[in-house]
Parts: structure tokens; sequence; C-alpha cells
């Protein structure tokens, strides 16, 4: 019996382009660094591009160690004169404004962070901005209430924080390391990625705003170098990095070596490991959400499938045909799914990760989509019959790319998800809660999802375990980070 | 109806692979039929909400937002199922179905008018010719609490009387108690005594609430040969939803994977304005693809509906809403 295609008399319902309008944006043509309470004059400065067009969006500054020490300076002012010793009930309201500007501003932050990270405006709009006002209204209410936190009776903070962040969720990293930060009494320097400055920017301005007292945030743009002045201060506390596990051990050694608190989100390869039982049709989408929400620019992506053998076939046919079914294009389009690689670089990466996957003998399997032809794109992708010893099982590629291996019971689920340096995130996906609980036990990750991938909460602590980092954010447990305890 | 204009998709519409040659599996008893039911993958209640969130933020604009509101208008079946019902009101229901706005001939006409079985008659003399089709629910509708020979009865008549679809209702009793051979056999008769007319099977997904018993419902009346399922009687608090509806159109999806089948889905009650519409038209596009958009397959079971769909058709050709008292009433 031969199968065939349905097709349509009437063909698909296509969709017009629904494009959120750029000048939301409201960019300027360049910007200077957040030190002491106000813009300073743009100077070294840097493009900043549209990786969906390769276009400039604005020029940035790329702070010198001497705005990198006026940064600190301030933040070491601000700390001692202002921000320590205030009622945890003033700084509450600060935080509480920041999270409401936020809101007022989030279209334009929207639009901001979709140009500047080239991630769809669907995901700034419903998940990146919202979350950055929830987690500055969810610590805003702890700021009062630090001796309820478990850290003692009067938890002190640590001093001034040197915060690094990457370029995946970039404002709302900012609000994960600025909210418990702040809430729990530090100052901060904050150095955002040097490919999507932007919205850290428009934040700055909200602070302005929120009158926040001057030197309480100050924010310096710049590439790795500065990155590496920042952390290597000795006025700064605190550091606090998100990033590469590469990155992650050079500031490790520095800090070690300076006696500075710090706390570290790496890198990751999570497994998200199916059942047999699982629910088929919620195991498509909570796959698809696991690899290819945000490109795949997720250090808790669920990068490995662990599927059990028996429904290896159907869930790959599912998948495949769920991947010809995404988006991929304008990041601007409120249809769009998947948007724009972040620079020619990460593209570079995840091109030769999956040129080795393909000489290794893994079948690749990449979305039908048209790719624009400027710009940097992949095509959302799957790699079937991979082994545990294939590089694309075991280094992080950070891109729209899932490998998929099989087990055939419970233990060898848990040792395969277990088998890599990193311990950040997993997932698990049955209908039988006992088997769920039984796995989920013996998973090395901070986080396991049950029955769902990638869903962020203020009130639930984020983090890693082994080589994915130490220290969690979020929850009561994100105000350990900041207090001396 | 390649008037609508709608174009070709390389992707959406490769959604699904059929067999060439239709094959509904047998059932020897009941102990059969329960394990292969049992044998359905769960439904994730949570995901399924997540799913249909998203999916209810896709943005229908211009030349698409005009085809989609011409789509959802082929799919009406335009209803009234009153106690007060009378051959007036059926005759100037039949009129807005032949003709949705008199003022502008290109506004496609409803699928179906739907009535109680006495006035199938009626509808049946008014929409002569016009390529609407008669709907008549049925057996025992909305309780379906009745002995089979007088639900069996209320089918002949109807389809006696010249109705071209039924709508029948599950016994949920039944189906909730466990004894889903007798939901099974009773579909089975019900479409034997429809000859040659359309079945549609209402579950009253309110009734069986969880999700996992809609998907269970769905393959059980699709397996017993419904030419249509369908969520409610409109007669009970929860009518039609997205998250029924799109667990409804995963079922009809995979059933034509498994038997080469097509299985139509009709959402009925509640559903009153073109968002409401336009979003269950995309969830039909992004879960079953584009051979579900079309009035043979995908239903609507409304009757305000129609007048902002009309209204909001306006508003794409003309720029501006016209006042809701330009349509006629029905």
């Amino acid at each position: 019996m031969s199968d065939s295609f349905l097709t349509s008399p009437l063909g698909a319902l296509e969709y017009a382009p629904a494009p959120e309008s750029a000048s939301l944006a409201r960019l300027r043509d360049s910007y200077g660094l957040f030190i002491d309470g106000s813009f300073t004059e743009p100077h070294s400065v840097s493009d900043t591009v549209n990786p969906a067009t390769g276009e400039r969006l604005a020029l940035y500054t790329r702070a010198s160690s001497e705005d990198v020490d006026a940064a600190v300076r301030s933040a070491r002012r601000a700390y001692e004169m202002v921000w320590r010793d205030m009622p945890g009930s003033e700084r509450a309201k600060y935080l509480y404004r920041i999270a409401r500007l936020i809101q007022e501003r989030s279209r334009e932050l929207a639009v901001v962070e979709t140009l500047d990270n080239g991630k769809p405006i669907r995901e700034t709009r419903d998940v990146d901005i919202p979350l950055a006002a929830a987690h500055f209204f969810y610590y805003a209410g702890w700021a009062d209430k630090l001796g309820y936190a478990g850290f003692g009776p009067a938890p002190r903070p640590l001093g001034v924080a040197g915060q690094v962040i990457p370029w995946n969720f970039p404002l709302l990293m900012a609000a994960w390391k600025l909210a418990p930060a702040l809430a729990a009494g530090n100052t901060c320097v904050l150095k955002p990625a040097e490919t999507t400055p932007l919205s850290a920017l428009v934040l700055a301005d909200i602070l302005r705003q929120a009158e926040l007292p001057p030197g309480v945030v100050n924010i310096v743009t710049g590439d790795g170098v500065t990155g590496a002045d920042l952390v290597s201060h000795p006025g700064v506390d605190k550091i606090a990095f998100t990033g590469s596990t590469e990155v992650g051990r050079i500031i490790q050694r520095v800090a070690a070596r300076a006696g500075r608190h710090l706390t570290l989100e790496l890198g990751g390869k999570g497994a998200n490991i199916v059942f047999e039982d699982a629910p088929l049709d919620e195991v498509i989408e909570g796959i698809i959400d696991g690899i290819f929400f945000n490109q795949g620019h997720v250090c808790c992506a669920g990068s490995r499938l662990l599927v059990e053998e028996s429904m290896a076939d159907e869930v790959l046919r599912r998948l495949r045909r769920r991947m010809d079914q995404l988006r991929v294009g304008d990041p601007l389009d409120k249809n769009t799914d998947v948007g724009a690689i972040n620079s020619a670089a990460q593209l570079a990466k995840i091109t030769e990760l999956t040129e080795a996957g393909e000489r290794e003998g893994a079948e690749r399997y990449s979305a039908s989509c048209v790719l624009p032809d400027r710009g940097y794109w992949f095509a959302p992708t799957v790699f079937s019959n991979v082994s545990q010893t294939h590089r694309i099982a075991r280094e992080e590629i950070f891109g729209p790319v899932l490998s998929v291996l099989t087990f055939r019971t419970p233990d060898e689920a848990v040792a395969k998800a277990n088998n890599t340096p990193y311990g950040l995130a997993c997932g698990v996906w049955s209908e039988k809660g006992s088997r769920t609980l039984w796995v989920a036990e013996r998973l090395k990750a901070g986080v396991v999802w049950a029955n769902t991938y990638n869903q962020f909460d203020p009130t639930s602590p984020f983090g890693g375990v082994r080589e994915s980092g130490f220290g969690r954010e979020g929850g009561r447990q994100g105000l350990e980070a900041y207090l001396d305890v | 109806m390649s008037e609508l204009g709608l174009t070709s998709s390389s992707t959406l519409e490769r959604v699904i692979r059929v067999p060439s040659v239709e094959r509904r599996p047998q059932f020897a008893d009941e102990v059969q039929l329960r394990r292969a039911l049992d044998h359905l993958s769960g439904v994730d209640a949570v995901g399924v909400a997540h799913r249909v969130g998203k999916l209810a933020t896709r943005s229908l604009k211009t030349s698409t937002k005009m085809r989609a509101i011409d789509v959802a208008l082929s799919m009406i079946d335009l209803t009234t199922l009153e106690g007060a019902d009378t051959p007036g009101r059926v005759a100037s229901l039949c009129a807005k179905a032949r003709r949705p706005d008199p003022e502008d001939p290109t506004t496609p006409a409803a699928a179906a008018v739907c009535v109680y079985p006495d006035l199938v008659e009626d509808a049946r003399r008014h929409l002569v010719g016009s390529g609407v089709a008669v709907a008549s629910v049925a057996t025992a509708f909305p309780s379906g609490r009745a002995p089979l020979a007088v639900k069996l009865a209320d089918v002949a008549a109807a389809v006696e009387a010249g109705a071209d679809e039924i709508d029948m209702v599950i016994d949920r009793g039944a189906f909730l108690s466990g004894r889903v051979g007798q939901v099974f056999d009773d579909i089975v008769a019900v479409k034997a005594a429809c000859r040659d007319a359309h079945l549609k099977v209402i579950l009253e997904t309110g009734e069986l609430v969880t999700l996992d018993n809609v998907k269970r419902a769905s393959w059980l009346a699709m397996w017993a040969g419904a030419d249509f399922i369908k969520t409610s009687t409109g007669k009970v608090s929860v009518n039609a939803t997205p998250t029924v509806g799109l667990v409804m159109l995963e079922a009809v999806r995979d059933f034509a994977e498994e038997t080469g089948a097509l299985v139509g889905v009709k959402m009925a009650g509640g559903i009153r304005t073109t968002k409401d519409a336009l979003r269950y038209l995309v969830l039909v596009n992004e879960t079953v693809g584009g051979r579900w958009l079309s009035p043979d397959l995908f239903r609507f079971g409304a009757s305000s509906l129609m007048n902002d769909l009309l209204a909001q058709r306006r508003k794409q050709q003309i720029g501006a809403y016209v006042r809701p008292e330009r349509f006629s009433g029905d």
C-alpha cells in the first residue's frame, strides 16, 4: 500500500507579513556608558549589528580600564553613602518602580531586543520582557524581608557586584543579576555582551527615569577586555558571570586569587528524556520548545533528546514534520517562530559542529525552510543515529541543533543523561509520576522539568552543578549569592 | 472554492501522509475496543494549553485576514435550536444562510442550516438549489436520554424529511461509566439509519471534562464511523474551547494517517467573534494542514458569529466599522 501526502484544494493558509515597527526602538546613533547616574560621551565606539540583516543598528562605547575604574568607584560610593544603609522598604520602592517602567516601555524594549539579538518578537514580547519585569517585582518583595530568607536575622550585603552577562537573553540576564543584588543592598557594575549592548542601555535610561540614586547601578559596555577589567578590579567584592564554561574557568582563577565571592552560570548539554508512555503530541512540542526556543541559544537547552527506543521512529517522524512547520525568518514578524543566529562567529561555530556531526556518521535532517539571503541564519536541524562519542552529543552547540540518542531502560536513560561534564537542566516525559520522580532524583542537574521544558519563573531557583557552574538565580535561594552568609 | 484565493504552501500542506486505501479497524468485542482506547497516548493538559496559547498569538493581517473571514463564513452551520423555533424563524435563517450579506454578493454562503428534525422539511424547501445543506440534530438531542429505538426513529424521520447531515449525541453516561461498547454500537446503528446523510457525532466535551476523555471519545466515534466529530450541543455550560479543538484536530490527523479516512471537526457553542473563529482556523492550519480548511472537513456551529464576520469583512473592504444593524438579525 503506497502512502501519499494529503494536499488541499485550497492550500494552507499562508500568513501575510505582520511586522512590528522597528521605529518603536527609538535607537540613538551612538551610546556612551552609564556611570554615576548619567551617560558619558561616546568614545572608542564599535558597531552593534542586526543579525537578521547584518546592518549596523548603533555605535556603542568600548569601556576602557579607566571607565571601569570610574564605574566601580561610583558603585563603591553609592554603596557606602546611600544604598547599604537605606531601609529595605525604601530599596523596594525603587525596584517596584523599575519593574513598572519595564512594563510601560515593554514594546520598545521588545523591539530593541529583537533588533539587537535576532530573536523573534513573539519571544521578546511574551517571554524576555515580561520575565525581566517579573524578576524586579519578585525581588522588590524580598528587600524588606531579608531577615526571613533563612540566612540569619539581619544578613548583610557583599558590597560592589561586578556582573558579566551573555548575549542570549540580554535584558532578562540583566534583570536576573541586578534585581537580587539590589534587593540585598549591593551596588552593581554590569557588563552586557559585546553583540547585544542595547537593551541594557535602554534599561539604564529606565534606571534614570526611576531616579535610582547615582552609582547604584553602572553599565559599562565593551568586549572581553572590558569584562576582564571588571572581574579583576580590586574594588569588586562579588563577581557574577553567565556565559561559557571556558571563560568561567578563567574568571574562577581570578576570583580565587583575590578571594572574591563568585557565582557562575555556565554551559550545558541538557538531556530531554522521553519514555514510551509520554503524552506524544505534547512531547513533540516540548522537544521543539527545548531546542528551538531562542534559536537554541539557551544554556539549559534540551540539546540531547534521549528517547526510549521503542518509540524513537515515531517521535522522529513527528518531530521532522513539526520542524518543517517552523516559521524561520524576519524576527520582527509576529508570526516568526525561529529568528536569526546572533553573530557570524556563533554561526561559524554551529556550522563547524554540525559538519563534524555529519563526518562522524550521524544522520542529519534540516527543516525545509527558506533562509533569508543576508544576515546570519541556520535551519532547525536534528541529528539521529547519534552515539555518545560524537562531538555533537558532548559539546555545547548553542544553536538550533538537536542530537537524538535512544535508551532501553530507565537506568540507561539516567546513565546517558549524566554522561556529560555539564549539569544544568534536564527534562523527563512520562505519564507515570513515580518513574518521573525516580529519574529526577538520579539526574545530575540543577533543574529538572517534568512534562515541560524551558519554563522560567522568578520564584524558582535556577543554576547548575558540575561544569555548568554554581550558585542559584531566582527564588529565595537567589538572594544567597548577594548576601554575606 | 478556489475563488477564496488561498495559495498553496510548500510546508504546511505536507502535514499529513495518508494510506491510499481507506480502512477503519474492526473490533470483535468491547474488550478489544477498550484495549485500543487504552493504547492511545495520554494528553498533558498543561502542554495543550501552552500550545494553544502560543498559537493564539498568530497575527492574521490584510489579505490573509480577508481570506480567513471568507473561509470561516463558508464553514458556518447556521443554527437555531430553541423550543420556540417556528417555520418563520427557519425561513429567515435559511435566507440569511444563502445570502449572508445581500449588499455584497461575493460573500460566501453558509455551509448548512441546523435545526430540530420537525423543521427539516421547512429548511429543505427554503434551501433547494442553494448549495447550503440541511443539518438536523437527532437522537434525543441534547441529552441523548432515550431508548435506542426512539433515537433511531428520530434520525430516520430527519433523513426522510430531507436532512443532508445528522448531528447525533453520544451517551455520555455510558461513556463515563465505561460502557464504551454501547457508545460504539449506538453510533454504528445511527450511522446505518443515516443512509446517505453525513453523520456528525457530538461528544459533549463539556461533560467529558478531561482531555484524555475527549481524545478517547474522538477515536471511539471515528472507529464507529463518524464523518465528523463535534464538540458540543451548545446546551451545557462549557462548549467548544481551543484546547478541546486542538486535541480533536490531532485525533483526526492521526486517524487519517492510520486509516486513510478523513474525518471532519465541528466546533459548536460559544464562538461569537471573528477573533475566536480565526484562532480556530490557525489551529486547523498548523495541526492538520490546509486540507481541513474547507467546509467539508471543518465547521462552526454558531449563530451570532456570522454577523461579526460580516462586520469584520466590511471593515477589511472599506477600512471602517459599520453599525451591527447593517446586517440582518436571524
